[in-house]
């Protein structure tokens, strides 16, 4: 019972992690149709410098936010140089961002090298916490799960009370409509690149605090975003809620109880949603 | 890619220009007009290793025309088919691991079934994963189609990490080589080239034989315009599934000389890299036509090889990132595409 309690837990904060990377994937694509498969070195970037800002400074928080802020100002770079001058030209975009991830992956890999780095978090987000049933369990990881939720309910009142989430709403119905009734559209396209962005950067430190970052982990992130927004449905953030809990359990499941097969269950959800919802879970048909 | 779009019209065009087929005419023309550049193409091919030195022939001819093949089958599926998929280095894959398991190796687990068995088999079962994997991705377009392929071929990458029993895990196979056949060791480097330069002329053959079929000019119809093709009655489903077959099966081929050339086959073989170098090689050369493969091939071989001298050992990637952007910033429709328009251009100026 406990050790089927303790997946439950690691599954949920996994989910966490996976949904922090993939919501700002799947807003990018919702409202852009901008498939940046760059994505993935968005998240280890951000992680890298975060480390780097974290070492400096000699403050976690410091980290977080350079994490999030540099990635927050790449994504808007990447959005007005890259995705604006392409806009339609989808199979351009995806190729232009394969490209530009391998170029990215080189470059970190120049800088930081091979190794794996860990960060330190304040003493009091290592130690461990008491809970009911699994005893003693990581205060990090609670602490990632509360902050995912924290940051998905926060998103979800950005889209769904505020004047600027009308906004994005709006582009992704209709961009052309949403121009012509006077909105500056390129500014709220720059605006929600920057938060999906920037969210990956967070999740960079997060996550790397959670595990580690090492070369590699750029494709396993854009991977695990990939199958979670095709589970969840493109563009919807409860989408991208809900397929990070099927792929976050499913893993720590698989990895729990038949190690070698623990993959072949993502990949199982994933083709059963194709099966029966090809738009993915709370996908809309496009 | 802007080349399938301005494709479109003259695709449809193709259907209407179609004259009635003729046993005799279809022949002729189902190679496209024999230029005098196809024939000086096959000279200086066949003539290549006897001034190439031994290193140049198998290193860099061979195994050009082993990626090629590979990535002939990814340029027939987007080119022909509006397909992009990542799969085809797996389905490549798929035929190396068949062969290691199925013919001999160093490791246990191979059977060491006799070659004319193995080949035969090893071609039949990636053609089928092929089929599998349109059926699967089939149901989804364009971007889709990318992401999920994608998707299939990492998990085929961890699945044959993990598993011991039939993959061998993280070592894979060791020593797998073509067999001595006709008093000749096809890992030589004169027998592999003539051998790869032959499979790779086929598969060229067929490539341009299919797109001239019934089969291939419905295909481009449906890239261009699937719901026009399915009013028309035409099973869109179907065709794409028959075009991953077809891709497939060049794949396959592709896979099996891959496998050779490098004398193993391990899950390092069919991981996220060499997935995505398939594409930056088509995409290099150029998919509009089935030369264009082989064109990246060739560049990303001699760049592979030679980027010691240009720039660190190192950073090859960044060096052949950076050319791909670059290609498919400047020039959508690659190598290819570059030199069309250079010729216009020049063509242009002489009038």
């Amino acid at each position: 019972m406990r050790f089927f309690l303790l997946t439950v837990l690691n599954g949920l904060t996994l989910a966490a992690l996976y949904f922090l990377v993939a919501s700002g994937f799947t807003l990018v694509f919702g409202l852009m149709r901008n498939v940046n498969l760059a994505h993935g070195s968005l998240y280890l970037l951000g992680g890298y410098i975060g480390f780097s800002a974290a070492q400096a400074s000699g403050s976690w928080f410091i980290g977080i936010a350079a994490g999030f802020l540099s990635m927050a100002l790449l994504g808007v770079v990447l959005q007005t140089l890259i995705f604006r001058r392409m806009e339609g030209q989808d199979l351009r975009q995806t190729l232009v961002t394969i490209g530009l991830s391998i170029v990215l992956a080189d470059l970190m890999l120049w800088i930081w090298g091979g190794e794996t780095y860990q960060f330190d978090a304040p003493q009091w987000l290592m130690g461990t916490t008491a809970l009911p049933l699994v005893r003693l369990y990581s205060t990090y990881r609670l602490v990632v799960l509360g902050a995912a939720i924290v940051i998905g309910i926060g998103l979800w009142l950005l889209l769904n009370k505020t004047r600027i989430g009308m906004m994005i709403r709006a582009g992704v119905d209709d961009r052309k409509m949403l121009a012509a009734s006077g909105v500056n559209v390129q500014l709220v396209f720059a605006t929600t690149f920057a938060i999906g962005a920037g969210l990956a950067g967070l999740a960079g430190v997060v996550g790397g605090t959670a595990l580690s970052i090492a070369p590699g982990e750029d494709t396993r992130y854009l991977l695990a975003s990939l199958v979670v927004v095709i589970v969840g449905g493109m563009g919807s953030v409860t989408g991208a809620a809900i397929g990070a809990l099927f792929i976050g359990l499913a893993e720590q499941f698989g990895l729990a109880y038949s190690p070698t097969y623990g993959i072949v269950y993502t990949f199982l959800i994933m083709v059963l949603a194709l099966a029966f919802r090809p738009q993915g879970i709370m996908g809309r048909r496009l | 890619m802007s080349s399938v779009v301005e494709m479109r019209a003259s695709a449809i065009a193709e259907v209407a220009a179609l004259p009635p087929a003729k046993a005799g005419r279809r022949f002729a023309t189902w190679l496209g007009k024999p230029t005098p550049g196809y024939v000086v193409l096959t000279i200086l091919l066949l003539l290549y290793p006897w001034v190439a030195s031994p290193f140049f022939t198998f290193q860099i001819g061979g195994q050009s025309l082993a990626l090629g093949i590979i990535a002939l089958s990814l340029a027939f599926l987007a080119g022909y088919g509006g397909m992009v998929s990542l799969a085809q280095m797996t389905l490549a894959g798929v035929a190396g691991y068949m062969v290691a398991i199925l013919g001999s190796s160093n490791v246990a687990v191979s059977l060491n079934w006799p070659w004319w068995v193995v080949l035969p088999l090893a071609i039949a079962v990636a053609t089928l994963a092929s089929v599998l994997v349109g059926a699967i991705s089939v149901r989804t377009e364009g971007i889709y189609t990318i992401m999920i392929t994608l998707a299939i071929g990492v998990a085929f990458y961890y699945l044959t990490q993990q598993n011991y029993e039939v993959f061998n895990g993280f070592n894979g196979f060791p020593r797998v080589l073509p067999p001595s056949v006709f008093g000749l060791y096809w890992r030589d480097p004169l027998p592999y080239y003539y051998l790869a330069l032959g499979v790779a002329a086929l598969c060229f053959g067929f490539v341009l034989y299919v797109r001239r079929s019934t089969f291939g000019i419905a295909l481009q119809g449906i890239r261009d315009n699937p719901r026009r093709m399915r009013a028309l009655g035409f099973n869109v489903t179907a065709h794409r599934v028959a075009a991953y077959a077809v891709a497939g099966l060049i794949a396959s081929l592709g896979g099996i000389l891959f496998t050779w050339f490098n004398g193993r086959i391990s899950p390092g073989s069919i991981g996220i890299g060499p997935l995505i170098n398939i594409l930056v090689i088509a995409v290099l050369g150029g998919v509009r036509h089935p030369i264009g493969p082989f064109i990246g091939a060739v560049v990303f071989v001699l760049l592979q090889n030679f980027a010691i001298d240009l720039v660190d050992r190192e950073r090859f990637n960044m060096l052949i990132g950076t050319i791909f952007l670059a290609i498919v910033l400047f020039s959508p429709d690659g190598l290819l595409g570059l030199w069309q328009r250079l010729r216009t251009h020049f063509s242009a100026r002489r009038l």
